[in-house]
């Protein structure tokens, strides 16, 4: 690795001065699973490098029924995995943070910098844009909200400007009757990158009636993306296996793959039909199992 | 750039080393501290030959940046034996034929004690989840699974738990039973 520089603040207002007054050139280092492989391997040649290590506020996992999920920017995927929370109340983000790599990446890597470092195909980002998540962002200036959904801009690049870095992702509480399920395509089941992933959100009304539905497309596109007219097909419904059917349908009609070693582009919308199908009738079987554990409370 | 110094306990021994910031912890393990048990493989943490523990979990060295260490616990296949006593996932790999070229073993064991330390009876799916980040190019894995079978239900025979593989439950007996005679 080439020399560069190395600052281990020990607070998000140090770090967000040290940004300030270090300037370009600068690279946070989170997990350093990505990063460590562009400088070794990409040509990045950083002239310091910001580590989260000593800002303990920033592995915080924590839950509160007004705000819901916040998840700090050192917090390692396997943390995030298995934490109670995650398991009860978001299982959809566990689902897509230990998908990444393997075991020893999900020991040191971060669901923020999986975020940051912006791949297409990054297994974080269809789960947590499904949720309607946001981070929160930090730099000279104070503080701002980025909804995920306008957090990518492009392969590697997101709206994050010169100096400022990512303090948190934030999920807000999960509506009652609301369910979720992240899958993702890959030919061997470990160690693998997707070939489609999608996030799918259902929130129920009276029954099986659909109050709204998000559905989050991985790897067909730049960035994530939201299947819009598939979760128009959803909305204001009543849920069946046949109206399923037709958002995946809408789903696959609307992705704009591309082709690449990983798959062609038609063989990438016949997944999205697939994975939509099957992660739709798991977040309205979570949803209504939500049901299902509240009243068995009450019954007890 | 300017040095830094690293301080962080390995295999039980406080230690400090003087390091170039980009350096990695494989870096510094095998090169400064001249302990070469942990190996690289490619480098860019697809293989995970270069596994050891952080605190007790899994990593791979080769993407940990060596100051990211400080006031941490490591383990490297060095750390496991007692004096001339192999731990029992080694003795399992040695008795068992989990091996061919060695390469990939350090990584293999390391993951493996990681397992078995939070999952002491684990079955064979969970056994080739817990080194899904470990390749082997020489064996087909089949004696390395065996090998961690076998380490685990020595451990739990002696408990008198059973193994879900009765060939592997035999085995494991079998070789409980050599432990308790030597």
């Amino acid at each position: 690795m080439r020399a560069f520089a190395y600052h281990a603040p020990s607070s998000l207002a140090e770090a967000v001065a040290l940004l300030d007054r270090e300037g370009d050139g600068g690279k946070i280092l989170a997990g350093g699973t990505d990063l460590l492989i562009h400088i070794k391997e990409r040509g990045m040649v950083p002239r310091y490098v910001l580590s989260l290590r000593d800002i303990k506020e920033l592995s915080a996992i924590s839950y509160d029924e007004s705000s819901g999920l916040r998840i700090g920017a050192a917090a390692k995927l396997s943390d995030v995995a298995s934490h109670p929370v995650v398991l009860e109340r978001y299982p959809i983000v566990g689902q897509g943070a230990s998908l990444v790599g393997s075991l020893q990446i999900q020991n040191l890597g971060t669901v923020a910098g999986n975020l940051c470092n912006a791949a297409p195909s990054a297994d974080c980002a269809p789960p947590l844009i499904a949720l309607d998540a946001s981070v929160r962002v930090a730099g000279k200036n104070g503080e701002r909200i980025v909804p995920l959904a306008g957090f990518f801009v492009g392969p590697g690049r997101t709206v994050l400007q010169p100096g400022e870095l990512v303090a948190e992702v934030l999920a807000p509480p999960p509506p009652p009757r609301s369910g979720g399920s992240y899958e993702r395509f890959t030919p061997r089941q470990e160690m693998d990158i997707a070939v489609v992933g999608v996030g799918s959100v259902v929130q129920l009304g009276q029954g099986d009636r659909c109050v709204q539905a998000r559905i989050c497309l991985g790897a067909v596109a730049p960035t994530p993306v939201r299947a819009r007219e598939a979760e128009a097909v959803l909305a204001g419904q009543v849920l069946s296996p046949e109206l399923i059917e037709r958002a995946a349908e809408t789903a696959a009609a609307e992705a704009r793959p591309i082709t690449d070693q990983r798959g062609t582009a038609d063989y990438r919308k016949h997944l999205v039909k697939v994975l939509t199908k099957r992660t739709l009738t798991a977040a309205w079987e979570d949803a209504r199992g939500v049901e299902a554990r509240g009243n068995s409370v009450w019954q007890n | 750039m300017a040095k830094l110094v690293v301080s962080f306990e390995l295999n039980g021994v406080p230690t400090d080393v003087l390091t170039e910031p980009n350096r990695s912890l494989l870096e510094v393990l095998r090169d400064t501290l001249e302990n070469t048990g942990t190996k690289e493989g490619c480098g860019t943490g697809d293989c995970g030959a270069c596994t050891v523990l952080l605190d007790s979990r899994p990593v791979t060295a080769c993407l940990v940046l060596a100051p990211e260490v400080q006031g941490r616990k490591i383990t490297t296949v060095e750390g496991l034996a007692r004096g001339a006593k192999l731990h029992p996932v080694q003795k399992a790999f040695v008795e068992q034929g989990g091996l061919q070229c060695g390469i990939c073993t350090p990584g293999m064991i390391m993951s493996a004690v990681a397992l078995l330390e939070r999952n002491p009876t684990p079955n064979e799916q969970e056994i080739r989840y817990a080194i899904a980040g470990n390749l082997c190019r020489c064996t087909g894995y089949d004696k390395i699974v065996r090998a961690i079978e076998v380490a685990a239900y020595s451990a739990a025979a002696q408990n008198g738990a059973a193994s879900p593989n009765g060939q592997v439950a035999q085995t494991a007996k079998t070789e409980a039973s050599k432990t308790e005679v030597s």
